[in-house]
């Protein structure tokens, strides 16, 4: 662990890594809230499938291919956004079709780019060891933007999150802000893709809010204590695979998926104990 | 004079794909009624509610809230679902809760306005809730809930208020208290409150609609047997109430 302390001094593309780490966790605890609670999962798994379909594209007509995972973001949260709303009975088998066949398309057109071979694995599970500097830049703006629109929209994204019959009763835009959500969490998909890839975005965006929503009472909490959480997994990650040299996303997630599971066990003790004694923590929660 | 009627139907069927749910239904409420809506399950009553909030379209006919249509008008309206459309466990506190009845089409940006926060206060102390104000709903109690719901309403300020079922799974205690809560807010506003117990409620409501795809209207005094008996299509079983 030491030896990662000095190395992180001395070397450029660590400290590069250790701040994509924690940039991306305060993507994924914002947005990860809202997918934990809200129960889309399955959805952003959607999405983040189909955004290997938009990288593999840009790839093959030569453009930056972080560009091209944005734009297939957002593509595939308003596909299936209206997925969703339309075919709400076949929503399911839809969003796993998606799923797949944006995954296919991503890998044909990988396969057919011209020159050098593209590291696909490099997609799937991400390389924050090797994230180019201009792509923090991306990564800190992203942040910026789903924070401003968080913090602007708090209140009817909670009512959509929390009630969407009564939101639109009011007079909501439901369907935009459910769309707008959708956009959110495929903003933090391209955020994440660089550092544990595709496979294992799913994980950081979910596991960080699970555990937090465990213990804490609030959207506002759950999302300060997810970005924390999703920050020492990252960095521990990062500690934890330098000096074995082990793959560094797939050690942060194992790292979350440990920590789920200590904190789900915790939970179910504090529970039983709550139970034998009761009304004693009964009154202030 | 008669008060004109601020909800109206005229002619409104409905159907779920072939299943037919309410075939040339009528209804006209007049400002201020306190009308009780019962029928059989499956009987279209949930449908007839969520036609007069705007939330489904008729096949035919009209309905018009307020003079406008039903989905402008659902604004003015509150709200008490029978059952909640949210998740039990989801990480919100009561008085969170309450202030989403202080959302609107215009007030998208920022935070709740000092006079919002007042009136969640006023809504949670008339439903004996304030006490609540701070905890979980995860936390809540069934009849706990259930206040929180008609206090949500309330926060939106409504001028008519519909309940569906707002004790189907409360004791009969908390019941009484839910509609004696009703009797005092009926002078403020027109209520419209789906209930299972026809005797139950013929002590608080002035008319009541019977609901089973077509739809009937009687005043409290005119319920007797028959009625039930062409209702429900058989003898229920009726409990004496000396109130």
């Amino acid at each position: 662990m030491s030896e990662f302390g000095s190395a992180l001094l001395t070397h450029g593309f660590l400290q590069a890594a250790l701040l994509a780490g924690l940039l991306a966790s305060v993507g994924c605890g914002i947005t990860g809230t809202y997918v934990v609670v809200k129960r889309i999962g399955f959805l952003a798994g959607g999405i983040a499938h189909a955004v290997l379909g938009g990288m593999g594209a840009a790839l093959y007509f030569g453009v930056d291919p972080m560009r091209g995972a944005l734009l297939a973001a957002l593509v595939a949260a308003l596909v299936v956004g209206w997925i969703t709303l339309r075919f709400r009975e076949h929503e399911d088998t839809l969003i796993a079709a998606f799923w797949a066949v944006g995954m296919a398309v991503g890998v044909l057109f990988i396969a057919r780019t011209p020159g050098y071979a593209v590291d696909l694995m490099s997609y799937l599970f991400g390389n924050i060891l090797l994230v180019p500097h201009e792509d923090l830049w991306l990564m800190a703006g992203l942040d910026a933007v789903l924070l401003l629109t968080v913090a602007a929209l708090r209140r009817p994204l909670l009512a959509v999150a929390f009630d969407e019959e009564f939101a639109r009763l009011r007079g909501l835009p439901v369907t935009l802000l459910y769309l707008l959500l959708l956009c959110l969490v495929a903003l933090t998909v391209v955020l994440l893709i660089r550092v544990v890839g595709l496979i294992l975005v799913i994980a950081l965006l979910t596991l960080p809010a699970a555990i937090a929503a465990q213990h804490a009472t609030t959207l506002g909490r759950i999302m300060a204590l997810a970005v924390v959480l999703g920050g020492v997994f990252t960095t521990g990650g990062l500690a934890l695979s330098y000096g074995p040299d082990l793959p560094a996303g797939a050690t942060m997630i194992l790292l979350a998926g440990v920590a789920y599971l200590l904190s789900t066990v915790l939970q179910r003790w504090v529970q039983r104990r709550r139970a034998r004694l009761p009304a004693a923590v009964e009154g202030r929660g | 004079m008669k008060p004109a009627s601020i909800i109206e139907l005229r002619g409104v069927s409905f159907a779920y794909g072939p299943v037919r749910v309410l075939e040339n239904v009528d209804l006209s409420v007049p400002a201020g009624e306190f009308l009780g809506i019962v029928g059989p399950n499956a009987g279209g009553k949930s449908t007839l509610l969520k036609l007069i909030l705007g939330l489904l379209e008729p096949a035919g006919g009209a309905v018009r809230v307020l003079g406008r249509s039903a989905r402008v008008a659902s604004r003015e309206i509150g709200y008490v679902p029978q059952y909640p459309a949210f998740a039990r466990d989801f990480p919100v506190t009561v008085e969170q809760v309450v202030l989403t009845g202080r959302l609107g089409p215009g007030r998208l940006f920022g935070g709740y306005r000092p006079e919002d926060r007042e009136l969640a206060r006023w809504v949670m102390t008339q439903t004996e809730i304030a006490d609540l104000a701070q905890r979980r709903i995860a936390t809540l109690s069934g009849g706990q809930l259930q206040r929180v719901l008609v206090a949500r309403a309330l926060a939106c300020e409504p001028q008519i208020l519909i309940l569906d079922e707002p004790t189907a799974n409360i004791d009969m205690r908390v019941e009484s208290d839910i509609f004696d809560l009703l009797r005092v807010l009926n002078q403020r506003m027109t209520i419209l409150v789906v209930s299972h117990d026809v005797g139950f409620i013929s002590a608080y409501v002035q008319r009541v609609a019977c609901v089973n795809r077509t739809l009937l209207c009687h005043s409290t005094e005119a319920i007797d047997g028959q009625v039930i008996h062409d209702l429900y299509g058989g003898d229920v079983r009726r409990v004496a109430h000396a109130h």
